[in-house]
């Protein structure tokens, strides 16, 4: 009996999978999003700078950005997108099964996450490198993890929050106590009530947290991290045409950041292309002659859409995590390669 | 008829229980098939990779997991074993206090009782840490002449160093099991008649005695069942511990299993050692039971 139920539950299974495998045909999601002139977006809504709900009802954040300037790469405008909320364990499966079309919920991109193999999704380049850090009160004056020799840190239960934190102590040989506990409130909690000299967390959730301090300016970063966690777009695995669209839309942020083409000096520089022909590789960015644009399935004048809907990636980041927010979180990683930082963008020819 | 319905009852309650167990276990042994893990407790041999904040024995972060676990058990049973003798004598002496004569002394027995039995007790574990002990101050303050000093970051008493984490899962524990004590031993005191105590008193006998000698030994078999349950009770609550981030072995558990993804074999771990004490707990207080009642005789 129980034997029979469970090769019933078996061949469920595997005709259910197999029905996912034959429900993806040939065509592309970019046509169906073209179609429906709509782009559905995952995003999480819940974190501060990423993306997060206003009390007007609209969403913030670099995540929702990355979302608009898809719309306007793909549509030619940042208002035809629809987003959908979706919890941790419920994004990728939200891609999977068709109910998204792009996921930009603060995902950190892995291989097991990359792979047909894995959970079977397509990257895009990453948009904010996030890692493990530790927040201080500033006048402690410390500012570097050295500093931190037989301290007290406060860490939350996470996934791999504390092994990262053990990793990184034990490398430098500094000794220090985990005064541990359930989640990042009780965390916070502990530290501001001075248990603990240092808190860990994720970079950018330390940012969110501080934000909710009685004196957010009164306590710092430190620029060591413990640990890698880059965070990037990503769409279904297997569709070559969309995941072209969506790599090129984020490396044009980045492109845009390096001419220093930014909102308010776009047309301008449109201007300047139009009249001077010998500005052929900015000519051929702009639109203004033909040919990136169709190569990756969009309009010539993708370029400038994005750039007018959002800006640049420097103006997007400043505005949501950087000094124009009321997290800043220094750039750091999260800069120019010309500037220190890891982000580049291959030449779009 | 009537008892024809009640196999038919009886047949279909244990259909539904089999088929729900039967779906638990197939939905485990489908995952576990499906994600190629099957049960293995292999990783216990595996450095954590993790540090704990307290320890009688001595760890390091390179040690195995199945180390980790047992210094977090020692931490536990620490909480566990002081937890009952602190809040043995806190329940005696509140429940002997409301069956006194003494207005002040019942009063504020019966407001600590009422108080701490209205509160949840993870609250009350909050309150103790967050607000109490992290709200001493940074600097030691001496007492005692200098023999211990306190801080927020622990208590120090001729050499014996405990964390606030500590004290206040143990003091909140205590506090709390305490109260329901309290309430086992003021019944257990008026299920002895009222001629016991009249007796005692035409004997000449004062009240101090007369209660040690003749009223509490009667009183001990009504009494000793409903500790018991409160001493199985204490042992359970101590696993609130990592909300206020004593490294007990329910929190040295989540991590290990967080790191390995060995749910499954965590939680059996941790369910088996708990019954194991629990049995050991309830064992030692029937033998308790037995010599109270034999004494009665």
């Amino acid at each position: 009996m129980i034997k029979l139920y469970l090769t019933g539950l078996m061949s469920l299974t595997l005709m259910l999978s197999g029905c996912a495998s034959l429900e993806n045909d040939k065509r592309s999601r970019l046509d169906l999003i073209k179609t429906r002139d709509k782009l559905i977006c995952g995003v999480s809504g819940k974190i501060p700078g990423f993306s997060f709900l206003k009390s007007d009802g609209s969403y913030q954040g670099i995540d929702i950005e990355i979302c608009k300037a898809l719309a306007a790469a793909f549509l030619g405008s940042p208002n035809k997108v629809q987003y959908r909320p979706l919890t941790a364990p419920e994004r990728f499966t939200a891609i999977k099964t068709g109910e998204i079309d792009v996921l930009s919920r603060n995902t950190t991109f892995n291989l097991s996450r990359d792979s047909i193999g894995g959970n079977g999704l397509t990257f895009a380049p990453v948009v904010f490198y996030d890692g493990q850090g530790l927040m201080v009160k500033s006048n402690s004056k410390i500012t570097r993890i050295e500093q931190l020799n037989d301290a007290n840190i406060c860490v939350g239960s996470g996934t791999t929050t504390e092994q990262n934190l053990n990793d990184a102590f034990e490398e430098k040989k500094i000794n220090y106590k985990p005064i541990k506990y359930q989640d990042l409130n009780q965390v916070v909690a502990g530290y501001l009530q001075g248990r603990c000299k240092a808190m860990t967390s994720d970079r950018s959730q330390l940012a969110a947290a501080r934000t909710g301090f009685k004196n957010p300016n009164r306590h710092i970063i430190l620029n060591d991290v413990l640990s890698k966690e880059p965070l990037a777009p990503a769409s279904i695995g297997g569709d070559q045409k969309l995941a072209d669209a969506v790599r090129w839309v984020i490396y044009s942020l980045i492109t845009a950041e390096e001419l220093d083409i930014n909102k308010a000096n776009i047309d301008k520089k449109i201007k300047l292309a139009t009249e001077d022909k010998s500005k052929t590789s900015l000519r051929r960015l702009l639109g203004i002659d033909p040919g990136l644009g169709q190569k990756i399935g969009l309009s010539d004048d993708f370029f400038v859409n994005i750039i007018k809907s959002t800006g640049n990636y420097g103006d997007i980041y400043n505005k949501h995590l950087g000094k124009d927010s009321n997290l800043p979180i220094p750039r750091g990683l999260n800069n120019l390669y010309s500037k220190d930082g890891l982000h580049i963008a291959p030449p779009m020819k | 008829m009537k008892k024809r319905n009640l196999y038919v009852l009886e047949l279909i309650i244990g259909i539904i229980i089999i088929s729900i167990a039967g779906i638990l276990i197939n939905n485990l042994i489908i995952n576990l098939i499906r994600t190629n893990m099957g049960l293995s407790y292999s990783w216990l041999m595996q450095p954590a990779g993790f540090a704990i904040s307290e320890y009688l024995i001595p760890f390091k972060p390179s040690d195995n997991y199945s180390f980790a676990l047992i210094v977090g058990w020692i931490n536990s049973l620490r909480v566990i074993v002081f937890g009952l003798i602190l809040s043995t004598f806190l329940g005696l002496f509140a429940g002997i206090s409301m069956t006194s004569k003494n207005l002040i002394l019942s009063n504020i027995a019966k407001l600590y009782i009422g108080l701490i039995r209205q509160v949840p007790l993870l609250i009350q574990l909050m309150f103790w840490y967050f607000v109490v002990f992290l709200g001493l101050s940074e600097k030691p303050h001496d007492f005692l002449w200098s023999l211990g000093n306190i801080s927020n970051k622990g208590f120090q008493l001729l050499g014996i160093k405990l964390s606030v984490e500590y004290c206040a899962l143990l003091i909140g524990l205590s506090v709390y099991s305490g109260a329901s004590i309290a309430e086992v031993i003021r019944g257990g005191i008026k299920s002895v008649s009222q001629g016991q105590w009249e007796a005692f008193r035409s004997l000449g006998l004062t009240e101090t005695i007369g209660l040690r000698r003749v009223i509490i030994p009667q009183a001990l078999p009504a009494i000793v069942p409903g500790i018991t349950s409160q001493y199985l009770n204490l042992a359970k609550n101590s696993t609130l511990a990592i909300a206020i981030g004593y490294a007990d072995i329910y929190a040295i558990s989540d991590t290990t299993i967080t790191q390995t993804g060995r749910a499954i074999e965590g939680f059996s771990i941790l369910l088996i050692s708990f019954l194991l004490l629990n049995l050991v707990i309830s064992k030692a207080m029937e033998r308790v039971n037995t010599a109270v009642n034999h004494y009665k005789k």
